[in-house]
Protein backbone atom coordinates (compact mmCIF):
# COMPACT_ATOMS: atom_id res chain seq x y z
CA UNK A 1 0.00 0.00 0.00
CA UNK A 2 1.53 3.18 -0.96
CA UNK A 3 1.52 5.60 1.43
CA UNK A 4 1.22 9.09 -1.40
CA UNK A 5 -2.44 9.74 -1.41
CA UNK A 6 -2.23 10.48 -5.05
CA UNK A 7 -1.36 7.06 -5.94
CA UNK A 8 -3.79 5.59 -3.80
CA UNK A 9 -6.40 3.28 -6.10
CA UNK A 10 -9.61 4.00 -3.99
CA UNK A 11 -12.01 2.18 -5.70
CA UNK A 12 -9.97 -1.35 -5.86
CA UNK A 13 -11.77 -2.56 -2.60
CA UNK A 14 -10.21 -3.45 0.38
CA UNK A 15 -10.89 0.17 1.19
CA UNK A 16 -13.73 3.05 1.82
CA UNK A 17 -13.73 4.92 -1.45
CA UNK A 18 -14.21 7.87 -0.04
CA UNK A 19 -11.72 6.75 2.90
CA UNK A 20 -14.71 7.39 5.87
CA UNK A 21 -15.75 5.20 7.36
CA UNK A 22 -19.48 3.32 5.95
CA UNK A 23 -21.98 5.08 8.35
CA UNK A 24 -20.50 8.25 8.09
CA UNK A 25 -20.85 8.01 4.38
CA UNK A 26 -24.33 6.62 4.90
CA UNK A 27 -24.82 9.66 6.75
CA UNK A 28 -23.78 11.66 3.73
CA UNK A 29 -26.25 10.11 1.72
CA UNK A 30 -28.71 10.49 3.72
CA UNK A 31 -28.68 14.23 4.63
CA UNK A 32 -28.20 14.39 0.51
CA UNK A 33 -31.84 13.04 0.33
CA UNK A 34 -33.34 14.91 3.19
CA UNK A 35 -32.01 17.97 1.17
CA UNK A 36 -33.26 17.14 -1.48
CA UNK A 37 -36.95 16.91 0.55
CA UNK A 38 -36.65 20.50 2.00
CA UNK A 39 -35.18 22.08 -1.18
CA UNK A 40 -38.44 20.74 -3.10
CA UNK A 41 -40.34 22.08 -0.06
CA UNK A 42 -38.72 25.76 -0.14
CA UNK A 43 -38.74 25.76 -3.97
CA UNK A 44 -42.36 25.02 -4.31
CA UNK A 45 -42.93 27.83 -1.65
CA UNK A 46 -40.41 30.11 -3.72
CA UNK A 47 -42.74 29.28 -6.89
CA UNK A 48 -46.16 29.55 -5.35
CA UNK A 49 -45.02 32.82 -4.11
CA UNK A 50 -43.68 33.96 -7.23
CA UNK A 51 -46.97 32.70 -9.29
CA UNK A 52 -49.09 34.87 -7.21
CA UNK A 53 -49.37 38.96 -7.25
CA UNK A 54 -49.51 39.96 -3.23
CA UNK A 55 -48.09 38.59 -0.36
CA UNK A 56 -48.07 38.81 3.32
CA UNK A 57 -44.95 41.33 4.74
CA UNK A 58 -43.03 39.21 6.93
CA UNK A 59 -42.23 42.26 9.24
CA UNK A 60 -45.93 42.56 9.73
CA UNK A 61 -46.90 38.94 10.34
CA UNK A 62 -43.77 38.14 12.73
CA UNK A 63 -43.33 41.03 14.87
CA UNK A 64 -43.47 40.05 18.36
CA UNK A 65 -41.67 38.30 21.12
CA UNK A 66 -42.09 36.53 24.52
CA UNK A 67 -43.43 39.36 27.10
CA UNK A 68 -43.14 41.98 24.12
CA UNK A 69 -45.54 44.80 26.23
CA UNK A 70 -48.87 45.68 23.58
CA UNK A 71 -48.08 49.08 23.89
CA UNK A 72 -44.47 49.04 22.24
CA UNK A 73 -44.22 49.27 18.29
CA UNK A 74 -43.41 46.36 16.25
CA UNK A 75 -40.02 44.74 16.43
CA UNK A 76 -39.64 42.55 13.20
CA UNK A 77 -36.51 40.11 13.08
CA UNK A 78 -35.93 40.58 16.71
CA UNK A 79 -37.05 37.01 17.77
CA UNK A 80 -36.00 35.28 14.94
CA UNK A 81 -32.75 36.04 15.22
CA UNK A 82 -32.09 35.39 18.43
CA UNK A 83 -33.39 31.89 17.37
CA UNK A 84 -30.89 31.88 14.31
CA UNK A 85 -28.12 32.80 16.61
CA UNK A 86 -29.18 29.33 19.58
CA UNK A 87 -29.04 26.98 16.76
CA UNK A 88 -25.54 28.46 15.67
CA UNK A 89 -24.23 28.48 18.48
CA UNK A 90 -25.64 24.90 19.24
CA UNK A 91 -23.64 24.36 16.19
CA UNK A 92 -20.74 25.13 17.48
CA UNK A 93 -20.77 23.44 20.69
CA UNK A 94 -21.91 20.65 18.70
CA UNK A 95 -18.43 21.09 16.86
CA UNK A 96 -16.29 20.77 19.92
CA UNK A 97 -18.19 17.62 20.96
CA UNK A 98 -16.51 15.65 17.99
CA UNK A 99 -13.32 17.56 18.56
CA UNK A 100 -13.11 16.82 22.47
CA UNK A 101 -14.20 13.14 20.51
CA UNK A 102 -11.16 12.64 18.59
CA UNK A 103 -9.03 13.74 21.53
CA UNK A 104 -10.77 11.16 23.83
CA UNK A 105 -11.52 13.61 26.21
CA UNK A 106 -14.40 12.13 27.54
CA UNK A 107 -15.75 15.07 30.44
CA UNK A 108 -15.35 17.56 27.19
CA UNK A 109 -17.45 15.84 24.75
CA UNK A 110 -20.01 15.40 28.01
CA UNK A 111 -20.57 19.45 28.36
CA UNK A 112 -20.54 19.85 24.60
CA UNK A 113 -23.13 17.60 24.01
CA UNK A 114 -25.12 19.00 27.02
CA UNK A 115 -24.71 22.31 25.83
CA UNK A 116 -25.96 21.54 22.24
CA UNK A 117 -28.90 19.81 23.66
CA UNK A 118 -29.66 22.82 25.78
CA UNK A 119 -29.06 24.65 22.86
CA UNK A 120 -31.27 22.44 20.28
CA UNK A 121 -34.16 22.28 23.11
CA UNK A 122 -34.67 26.28 23.90
CA UNK A 123 -34.71 26.38 19.76
CA UNK A 124 -37.76 24.47 19.71
CA UNK A 125 -39.16 26.38 22.61
CA UNK A 126 -38.79 29.28 21.10
CA UNK A 127 -40.56 27.75 17.82
CA UNK A 128 -43.29 26.23 19.71
CA UNK A 129 -44.09 30.19 21.31
CA UNK A 130 -43.64 31.33 17.87
CA UNK A 131 -46.31 29.13 16.57
CA UNK A 132 -48.63 29.52 19.65
CA UNK A 133 -48.59 33.56 19.07
CA UNK A 134 -49.75 33.24 15.38
CA UNK A 135 -52.55 30.76 16.45
CA UNK A 136 -53.37 33.02 18.88
CA UNK A 137 -53.54 35.64 16.04
CA UNK A 138 -55.52 33.29 13.92
CA UNK A 139 -52.85 31.76 11.64
CA UNK A 140 -53.10 27.73 11.24
CA UNK A 141 -53.07 25.50 8.16
CA UNK A 142 -56.18 26.59 5.98
CA UNK A 143 -56.56 29.97 7.70
CA UNK A 144 -54.82 33.12 7.12
CA UNK A 145 -55.57 36.32 8.86
CA UNK A 146 -52.84 38.50 7.54
CA UNK A 147 -53.53 40.55 4.32
CA UNK A 148 -50.88 40.77 1.41
CA UNK A 149 -48.28 43.68 1.61
CA UNK A 150 -50.96 45.68 -0.64
CA UNK A 151 -53.62 44.97 1.53
CA UNK A 152 -55.21 43.17 -0.74
CA UNK A 153 -56.97 39.26 -0.14
CA UNK A 154 -54.33 37.26 0.82
CA UNK A 155 -54.41 33.01 0.34
CA UNK A 156 -54.31 30.51 2.73
CA UNK A 157 -50.85 29.59 1.23
CA UNK A 158 -49.22 31.92 3.70
CA UNK A 159 -49.90 29.93 6.65
CA UNK A 160 -49.87 26.70 4.67
CA UNK A 161 -45.84 26.86 3.81
CA UNK A 162 -45.45 28.40 6.79
CA UNK A 163 -46.32 26.09 8.92
CA UNK A 164 -44.99 22.94 7.26
CA UNK A 165 -42.27 24.06 6.57
CA UNK A 166 -41.28 25.21 10.25
CA UNK A 167 -42.97 22.24 11.19
CA UNK A 168 -41.31 19.36 9.53
CA UNK A 169 -37.67 21.43 10.33
CA UNK A 170 -38.88 21.44 13.96
CA UNK A 171 -39.63 17.91 13.60
CA UNK A 172 -35.84 17.73 12.39
CA UNK A 173 -34.82 19.46 15.71
CA UNK A 174 -36.69 17.88 17.75
CA UNK A 175 -35.37 14.35 16.53
CA UNK A 176 -31.70 15.76 16.43
CA UNK A 177 -32.11 16.63 19.80
CA UNK A 178 -33.21 13.05 20.73
CA UNK A 179 -30.38 11.83 19.35
CA UNK A 180 -28.21 13.71 20.65
CA UNK A 181 -29.31 12.57 24.23
CA UNK A 182 -28.49 9.14 23.52
CA UNK A 183 -25.14 10.39 22.46
CA UNK A 184 -25.15 11.70 25.79
CA UNK A 185 -26.09 8.80 27.26
CA UNK A 186 -24.33 6.08 25.17
CA UNK A 187 -20.82 8.86 26.30
CA UNK A 188 -21.82 8.78 30.08
CA UNK A 189 -22.43 4.92 29.71
CA UNK A 190 -18.54 4.54 28.39
CA UNK A 191 -19.69 3.15 25.37
CA UNK A 192 -17.30 4.99 22.98
CA UNK A 193 -14.26 4.63 25.19
CA UNK A 194 -15.03 0.86 25.09
CA UNK A 195 -14.90 0.81 21.41
CA UNK A 196 -11.79 3.41 20.98
CA UNK A 197 -13.59 6.06 19.64
CA UNK A 198 -16.13 8.83 19.54
CA UNK A 199 -17.29 8.11 15.42
CA UNK A 200 -20.81 7.98 16.50
CA UNK A 201 -20.90 11.57 17.57
CA UNK A 202 -19.45 12.70 14.26
CA UNK A 203 -22.12 11.40 12.72
CA UNK A 204 -24.69 12.53 15.30
CA UNK A 205 -23.26 16.04 14.82
CA UNK A 206 -23.18 15.86 11.06
CA UNK A 207 -27.45 15.27 11.45
CA UNK A 208 -27.13 18.51 13.52
CA UNK A 209 -25.13 20.87 11.24
CA UNK A 210 -27.68 19.81 8.95
CA UNK A 211 -30.44 20.81 11.11
CA UNK A 212 -28.96 24.08 11.71
CA UNK A 213 -28.18 24.64 7.90
CA UNK A 214 -31.73 23.98 6.91
CA UNK A 215 -32.87 26.75 9.38
CA UNK A 216 -29.98 29.26 7.57
CA UNK A 217 -32.33 28.51 4.48
CA UNK A 218 -35.86 28.64 6.01
CA UNK A 219 -34.97 31.70 7.89
CA UNK A 220 -34.10 33.24 4.84
CA UNK A 221 -37.10 32.73 2.38
CA UNK A 222 -39.51 33.64 5.09
CA UNK A 223 -38.43 36.13 7.01
CA UNK A 224 -35.92 37.72 4.97
CA UNK A 225 -36.59 38.33 1.83
CA UNK B 1 -18.43 -2.74 11.46
CA UNK B 2 -15.90 -1.23 9.51
CA UNK B 3 -15.06 -3.76 6.65
CA UNK B 4 -13.43 -1.52 4.84
CA UNK B 5 -9.98 0.07 5.83
CA UNK B 6 -9.72 4.26 6.51
CA UNK B 7 -6.19 5.07 5.74
CA UNK B 8 -5.40 8.09 8.33
CA UNK B 9 -4.26 11.13 6.62
CA UNK B 10 -2.80 13.73 8.95
CA UNK B 11 -4.22 17.10 8.58
CA UNK B 12 -2.63 20.29 10.38
CA UNK B 13 -5.93 21.62 11.49
CA UNK B 14 -5.82 25.48 12.91
CA UNK B 15 -6.45 25.53 16.49
CA UNK B 16 -8.55 28.18 16.10
CA UNK B 17 -10.71 27.42 12.93
CA UNK B 18 -13.77 26.61 15.13
CA UNK B 19 -13.41 30.04 16.44
CA UNK B 20 -12.57 31.95 13.14
CA UNK B 21 -15.76 30.11 11.36
CA UNK B 22 -17.79 31.22 14.12
CA UNK B 23 -17.32 34.46 13.99
CA UNK B 24 -17.67 34.95 10.18
CA UNK B 25 -20.84 32.92 10.47
CA UNK B 26 -22.19 35.39 13.21
CA UNK B 27 -20.75 38.42 11.06
CA UNK B 28 -22.55 37.06 8.10
CA UNK B 29 -25.87 37.24 9.59
CA UNK B 30 -25.66 40.20 11.18
CA UNK B 31 -25.06 41.63 7.56
CA UNK B 32 -27.90 39.70 6.76
CA UNK B 33 -29.81 41.46 9.28
CA UNK B 34 -28.97 44.68 8.98
CA UNK B 35 -29.57 44.14 5.07
CA UNK B 36 -33.53 42.94 6.44
CA UNK B 37 -33.99 45.94 8.26
CA UNK B 38 -32.48 48.16 5.44
CA UNK B 39 -35.09 46.88 3.59
CA UNK B 40 -38.14 47.63 5.14
CA UNK B 41 -37.85 51.36 4.07
CA UNK B 42 -37.42 50.06 0.25
CA UNK B 43 -40.25 50.37 -1.88
CA UNK B 44 -41.87 47.42 -2.95
CA UNK B 45 -40.80 46.22 -6.65
CA UNK B 46 -37.92 48.40 -6.78
CA UNK B 47 -34.82 47.49 -8.45
CA UNK B 48 -33.03 48.22 -4.81
CA UNK B 49 -35.18 45.80 -2.89
CA UNK B 50 -34.58 43.27 -5.14
CA UNK B 51 -30.77 43.82 -5.35
CA UNK B 52 -30.79 43.65 -1.14
CA UNK B 53 -32.34 40.17 -2.08
CA UNK B 54 -30.21 38.56 -3.65
CA UNK B 55 -27.21 40.11 -1.51
CA UNK B 56 -28.97 38.07 1.14
CA UNK B 57 -29.14 34.77 -0.85
CA UNK B 58 -25.50 35.43 -1.82
CA UNK B 59 -25.10 35.73 1.98
CA UNK B 60 -26.51 32.72 2.49
CA UNK B 61 -24.93 30.19 0.39
CA UNK B 62 -21.64 31.61 1.81
CA UNK B 63 -22.69 30.54 5.18
CA UNK B 64 -24.04 27.43 3.63
CA UNK B 65 -20.30 27.14 2.26
CA UNK B 66 -18.47 27.67 5.81
CA UNK B 67 -21.32 25.26 7.68
CA UNK B 68 -21.31 22.06 5.16
CA UNK B 69 -17.17 22.95 4.86
CA UNK B 70 -15.87 23.26 8.04
CA UNK B 71 -18.61 22.41 10.82
CA UNK B 72 -19.52 19.00 8.61
CA UNK B 73 -15.53 18.58 7.97
CA UNK B 74 -16.55 18.35 3.86
CA UNK B 75 -13.70 20.46 3.20
CA UNK B 76 -11.08 18.21 4.73
CA UNK B 77 -12.64 15.42 3.05
CA UNK B 78 -11.36 13.34 0.09
CA UNK B 79 -12.61 14.76 -3.28
CA UNK B 80 -14.46 12.46 -4.01
CA UNK B 81 -16.80 12.91 -0.81
CA UNK B 82 -16.77 16.78 -1.84
CA UNK B 83 -18.16 16.22 -5.40
CA UNK B 84 -20.67 13.46 -4.27
CA UNK B 85 -22.18 16.36 -2.31
CA UNK B 86 -21.51 19.65 -4.11
CA UNK B 87 -22.62 17.91 -7.88
CA UNK B 88 -25.92 17.89 -6.59
CA UNK B 89 -26.21 20.87 -4.70
CA UNK B 90 -25.21 22.79 -7.73
CA UNK B 91 -27.82 21.12 -10.02
CA UNK B 92 -30.03 23.02 -7.12
CA UNK B 93 -29.53 26.10 -7.99
CA UNK B 94 -30.46 25.41 -11.50
CA UNK B 95 -33.64 24.04 -10.05
CA UNK B 96 -34.17 26.99 -7.86
CA UNK B 97 -34.26 29.19 -11.17
CA UNK B 98 -36.21 27.25 -13.39
CA UNK B 99 -38.40 27.32 -10.89
CA UNK B 100 -38.77 30.90 -10.05
CA UNK B 101 -38.62 31.90 -13.67
CA UNK B 102 -41.47 29.20 -14.26
CA UNK B 103 -43.54 30.73 -11.14
CA UNK B 104 -42.90 34.25 -12.54
CA UNK B 105 -44.36 33.69 -16.36
CA UNK B 106 -47.08 31.27 -14.56
CA UNK B 107 -47.96 34.91 -12.92
CA UNK B 108 -47.79 36.82 -16.16
CA UNK B 109 -49.86 34.29 -18.25
CA UNK B 110 -53.08 34.29 -15.69
CA UNK B 111 -52.69 38.14 -15.23
CA UNK B 112 -52.92 38.43 -18.98
CA UNK B 113 -55.36 35.58 -19.53
CA UNK B 114 -57.59 34.92 -15.95
CA UNK B 115 -58.83 38.39 -15.40
CA UNK B 116 -60.54 37.14 -12.46
CA UNK B 117 -57.02 36.33 -10.42
CA UNK B 118 -55.76 39.79 -11.93
CA UNK B 119 -59.05 41.46 -10.52
CA UNK B 120 -58.30 40.09 -6.88
CA UNK B 121 -55.02 41.44 -6.71
CA UNK B 122 -56.89 45.32 -7.38
CA UNK B 123 -59.30 44.48 -4.47
CA UNK B 124 -58.25 46.44 -1.07
CA UNK B 125 -59.60 44.73 1.87
CA UNK B 126 -59.53 47.17 4.99
CA UNK B 127 -57.13 46.78 7.45
CA UNK B 128 -58.32 46.63 11.25
CA UNK B 129 -55.57 48.05 12.50
CA UNK B 130 -54.48 51.26 10.34
CA UNK B 131 -56.40 53.51 8.34
CA UNK B 132 -58.35 52.10 5.82
CA UNK B 133 -57.57 52.94 2.07
CA UNK B 134 -59.61 52.69 -0.50
CA UNK B 135 -59.27 52.57 -4.00
CA UNK B 136 -61.96 54.32 -6.46
CA UNK B 137 -63.13 51.29 -8.61
CA UNK B 138 -63.55 47.72 -7.40
CA UNK B 139 -64.04 48.49 -3.53
CA UNK B 140 -66.02 45.67 -2.08
CA UNK B 141 -66.51 44.80 1.32
CA UNK B 142 -65.58 41.55 2.35
CA UNK B 143 -67.10 38.81 4.18
CA UNK B 144 -64.94 38.11 7.49
CA UNK B 145 -62.01 35.30 7.79
CA UNK B 146 -63.49 32.17 10.05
Amino acid sequence: MSTATTTTKWWNGGKSPFNVEYGKAMMWYFLMSDAFTFGAFLISYGTIRFSTNGWPDPNVVFQSYPFKSETSGPAPLVFVSIMTFILIISSVTMVQAVKAGHEMKKNKVVMNLIWTIIGGAAFLGCQAWEWNHLHHEGAWWGHNPFLNSDLTQSSTNFTNYFFTITGFHGFHVFSGVVINIIMLIMTLNNSFEKRGHYLMIEKAGLYWHFVDLVWVFVFTCFYLI
Amino acid sequence: MEHSEVIHIEHHQNKNEVRNVTIILSILTIIELVLGFWMMDMKEGSTARLATKITIIVLMLVKAYYIVGYFMHLKHELRNLIMTVAVPMLLFVWFIIAFLYDGNSFRNLRNNYDPHFKEQSTIKKTPTEHKPEHKESGHEEKKEMH
